[in-house]
């Protein structure tokens, strides 16, 4: 049977890792290659950089970063961040990005995921949706969380799948770098109303989180930094853990 | 001995490249290539393939020569080659992705869309799978069976003689995995992205 899959996320910026709490302060805390080949070693399903360079002139940066990875890791490898084009996209996979997610680009113009999908396949397309509920619906938001689009983020996941997207990476803002669990809530109503896998994303703090944003979020993956990153668990005791509470996933 | 990966201008071929070179290390030469003599010269071929079956097809046959080439390879020289993904689909003699389009025909058999018993399973069919080994093949070579794989993928090969497929994998149906007819392997899922159990596979091609 399909496995659930533990996808750890690496923050990438001007080549080196960095994780933000709440989108802000962030620590250095390593080399981006090194980091995913102990990943990928470890057992992780799939790696996920986020590349959250700001200035222009060390775009390419990320570049350099996927190339060196992509030579050592044989997980699939996800990256995003600042993706504005199908010409961008298509340097990412050139340089070994199995796929590439897509933020803002989604948003301010769709046919960037409409043509990217039918140039190189759906399976590449991760629209990346960062949600913030206000009210009792929850918004789209872009630039990194700092704008808010008006959409309703339901209805804007529902638009990607049929615009070719291959699966879509949700995450929530309220719970992002809390460590308080994934919003379940907003996990399971887009799910049900999509049929492409989503991957739960924002607020893992503990073991039993990504046990929820599976069973009850009804992810087909589970993507988290920090839990990882700062060594409060390994990637193999997480899947241990999951295994245990009758989640599938590969051991 | 030469081993060519065939750079036919669809989708990244990147992760395929790179999964070879490092497995081959200085033992194989390992050519990335779209001309047909030196894909006519080789030892082996690699055919991937990333997006439709119709992209594909296209991207194939807007290569002068090179269906003929590889037709030439597999069928008459009888030289080994491996199928990744798409590149496993086109060996059927049919695909019904996008719209109906015609394939290599080295294989019997139709490509479509995976039951997703409506709605029931998601599409694509993404992440780690188990395969189960129904036959003897030469790149299964020290795989244990229920070994898991990276799949990534909406349509399936349905072969019409059983006797070629070397593994399913269970989803919502018995998905076909892996075929081996003669000198044609393929596999549906990715052994450039399935670990060091999926370059076990690519070694065991290369070793053949």
């Amino acid at each position: 049977m399909l496995k659930n899959r533990i996808i750890p996320c690496l923050d990438v910026k001007n080549g080196r890792v960095v994780k933000g709490i709440n989108f802000v302060d962030l620590q250095d805390a390593g080399d981006p290659v090194e980091q995913a080949k102990i990943y990928s070693d470890g057992g992780a399903d799939e790696i996920c950089f986020l590349d959250i360079t700001a200035s222009n002139e060390n775009r390419d940066t990320i570049y350099e970063v996927i190339k060196e990875t992509s030579k050592k890791c044989f997980v699939p490898l996800t990256v995003g961040g600042g993706v504005r084009s199908v010409e961008d996209i298509n340097k990412l996979l050139n340089c070994g990005a199995d796929k590439v997610s897509i933020n803002t680009a989604a948003v301010q113009n769709e046919s960037v995921i409409v043509e990217s999908s039918k140039k190189f396949g759906s399976q590449c397309i991760v629209v990346a949706i960062d949600a913030k509920k206000n009210g009792d619906k929850w918004d789209v938001y872009t630039h990194g969380g700092r704008n808010n689009s008006g959409l309703n983020a339901l209805e804007f996941a529902k638009k990607m799948e049929n615009s070719g997207a291959g699966e879509l990476l949700v995450t929530s803002m309220d719970r992002d770098g809390t460590q308080i669990g994934y919003d379940i809530e907003l996990m399971k109503k887009i799910s049900s109303s999509i049929n492409i896998p989503l991957i739960a994303s924002g607020g893992v703090g503990n073991l039993d989180h990504m046990v929820e944003g599976i069973k009850e979020g009804n992810a087909s993956a589970v993507l988290a930094a920090s839990i990882f990153h700062y060594g409060t668990h390994s990637v193999i005791e997480a899947k241990e853990y999951l295994n245990m509470k009758g989640v599938p996933v590969r051991i | 001995m030469k081993l060519s990966i065939v750079d036919y201008k669809s989708g990244n071929i990147s992760s395929v490249i790179n999964s070879f070179k490092e497995v081959a290390k200085d033992k194989v030469n390992i050519e990335v290539t779209s001309d047909i003599k030196k894909i006519g010269s080789s030892d082996k071929v690699v055919l991937p393939g990333q997006g439709s079956f119709k992209s594909c097809i296209e991207a194939l046959n807007n290569i002068s020569g090179l269906v003929d080439e590889l037709n030439e390879f597999a069928i008459n020289k009888k030289k080994p080659l491996l199928g990744i993904c798409v590149g496993l689909q086109m060996f059927a003699d049919v695909g019904y992705e996008e719209t109906e389009t015609k394939g290599l025909g080295w294989i019997s058999g139709k490509v479509s869309k995976i039951d997703n018993q409506n709605g029931k399973y998601k599409l694509p069919h993404i992440g780690w799978n188990q395969i189960n080994i129904v036959k003897d093949s030469k790149i299964f070579k020290s795989i244990e069976n229920n070994s898991h794989m990276y799949f990534v993928h909406s349509y399936e090969f349905i072969p019409s003689d059983n006797k070629v497929i070397s593994a399913t994998t269970d989803y919502s149906t018995k998905v076909v995995c892996s075929v081996e007819k003669e000198n044609i392997f393929g596999t549906q899922f990715h052994p450039e992205k399935s670990d060091k159990i999926g370059l076990k596979i690519i070694q065991n091609f290369i070793n053949i």
